[in-house]
């Protein structure tokens, strides 16, 4: 569980447990997120790599009977702490989902939606975000002559984008994706990896993925994950070509999992 | 040779299958266009523009429906002015903070009482809390009648509706950051639209063909009539006490009648089929 190699930590996980009811599905886990760098966390189903995601915008909090207990540290600010605001946090935090999820409004709208939460833009300034965030997730060229059409109308790959668009429009630090590739094909795929790498110059990228080549091709570091127990974490290089811990070597040589 | 004996009854059992379904189709159906059939054969010769112009006429002599029809109209309207938004309002509570606590599963359980309740009986509560107390029916009284057919209806519906809205989706809004408020306000209740906009059109059409809630509140007015406060003619009342009259022209207004409230009904149904198929294709 080397961390040493990590300069500037954004986020720090320290003694993390989740419960689902009682049932507990994080044990006691540590680890650092590396600022604008990629962090892959892989497991087989059930391991508690979404669960872990979640924890750091707090998604969970939608759901009665589940709790988090140890510290998220942001920056240095815990984000467990109940007093800390959650639209504040989450205006950081941005997340994409497994299934493309775009609002039922306009292309343009989608958007405008999560920006219009924090900033009063005018109508100009709205329309360059807009685009610029557009430009981002490399979706720009395709939907620029039809920004108020229905976003629910586009592609499976290009409602995807529009969701990267869409939660990096608000500038947050750290991008969220939750298995953002898995209902893709595999253009689109390799469109998505394509723009993981040029994001990350901006910001910091959590990512959760069943798929080990996936991981192995577009993260810095890898956390391997079963049962709830981080097994093993490290830079991806090494994990995937040097694994300390047995467990880890055997799933990803596709011996177990 | 037993694989073909198998392959060979199952053959049998689903021919066997489908022509009970389909003899159970057409009798269904048959009905259906029985009534449609005689609705039309005595419906629309009766239906002439003195229905549209003149008022119901007394015993033996020739008139229309136009203050049944307008009757029918202003308390339809009024009572789903008032009913739609208390039922949209409920079902989004049940449906997007209903998780938690005991009020929700309770509401929920009167409401499929109240979906299901007589609608003689709502009748009856309306006259016991209302026209009692006023000593008049009136037209007031028919539209709270027929709001308390609306609500459950579109409680159910909005509920129905607002569940099937993916809960990705609304992790995702809140995932921005966004209020709860503005997560249903701007997300799940625009992804329901269309389902909740169907479910009032079918508790309109529900509404507009019922007599046993007017019976007891708006009763019925030969007259032409404007004033809420009155007793106000309606359609399902007039056609009620013509076609049980001896009077040919009563009959045949009541015929009248009857095919109008049918025409709107299924024009209605026919309205709300095509919206929701828009929302399919757009979702």
């Amino acid at each position: 569980m080397s961390t040493e190699n990590i300069t500037t930590p954004k986020i720090v996980v320290k003694d993390l447990n989740f419960y689902y009811g009682n049932y507990r599905a994080l044990k006691d886990i540590n680890l650092n997120i590396a600022e604008k760098m990629v962090t892959a966390f892989i497991g087989p189903s059930g391991c508690g790599k979404s669960t872990l995601l979640r924890t750091f915008n707090r998604m969970y909090q939608l759901y009665p009977k589940q709790k988090a207990t140890g510290e998220i540290l942001l920056d240095g600010d815990n984000v467990l702490d109940a007093k800390q605001d959650l639209n504040m946090l989450r205006a950081k935090i941005g997340m994409v989902f497994q299934k493309p999820t775009p609002f039922p409004m306009s292309i343009y709208d989608n958007i405008a939606f999560g920006v219009k939460l924090y900033e009063n833009l005018s109508k100009h300034d709205m329309e360059a975000r807009v685009e610029w965030a557009l430009k981002k997730a490399a979706l720009w060229a395709e939907v620029k002559d039809k920004l108020k059409q229905s976003g629910t109308g586009l592609s499976g790959g290009q409602q995807q984008r529009l969701c990267i668009a869409r939660a990096i429009a608000v500038k947050p630090q750290v991008l969220l994706l939750d298995e953002p590739t898995s209902a893709l094909d595999p253009i689109s795929t390799a469109h998505i990896e394509k723009l993981i790498d040029e994001l990350k110059e901006d910001f910091t990228i959590v990512i959760v993925t069943h798929n080990m080549q996936q991981a192995a091709r577009v993260s810095d570091f890898t956390a391997y994950m079963y049962l709830g127990d981080l097994i093993e974490f490290g830079e991806t290089s090494a994990v995937f070509t040097n694994p300390k811990r047995k467990e880890t070597e055997d799933y990803i040589t596709g011996r177990f999992g | 040779m037993k694989n073909i004996d198998l392959y060979t009854r199952r053959r049998i059992v689903n021919s066997l299958g489908l022509s009970v379904s389909v003899l159970a189709m057409i009798f269904g159906l048959f009905w259906l266009c029985w009534i449609l059939l005689t609705l039309l054969e005595h419906g629309l010769p009766a239906l002439t523009g003195a229905v549209f112009s003149k008022m119901t006429p007394p015993p033996g002599s020739s008139g229309g429906l136009v203050n049944a029809i307008s009757g029918s109209l202003m308390m339809t309207v009024l009572g789903t002015i008032i009913g739609t938004p208390i039922g949209i309002l409920a079902g989004t509570y049940l449906a997007e903070f209903g998780q938690r606590g005991w009020m929700a599963p309770i509401t929920r359980f009167i409401n499929d009482i109240l979906l299901s309740a007589p609608s003689i009986v709502i009748g009856l509560f309306v006259y016991e809390i209302y026209v009692v107390h006023v000593k008049h029916f009136s037209g007031w009284a028919g539209a709270l009648a027929l709001a308390i057919l609306v609500i459950p209806i579109v409680i159910r519906t909005t509920e129905n509706m607002l569940r099937l809205v993916p809960s990705t989706l609304r992790e995702a809004a809140a995932a921005l950051g966004a209020p709860q408020w503005k997560v249903i306000n701007f997300v799940t209740l625009r992804a329901a639209r269309a389902g909740i906009l169907t479910g009032v059109l079918l508790a309109v059409a529900r509404i507009s063909g019922e007599t046993a809630p007017l019976l007891f509140t708006s009763l019925n007015n030969q007259f032409w009539n404007s004033n809420m406060d009155q007793p106000m003619a309606n359609l399902p009342v007039v056609i009620f006490q013509f076609a049980m009259s001896p009077y040919e022209d009563w009959q045949r207004l009541a015929w009248a009648g009857a095919l109008l409230i049918t025409l709107s009904v299924l024009t209605l149904n026919i309205l709300a089929r095509v919206l929701f198929r828009q929302s399919a294709t757009t979702h």
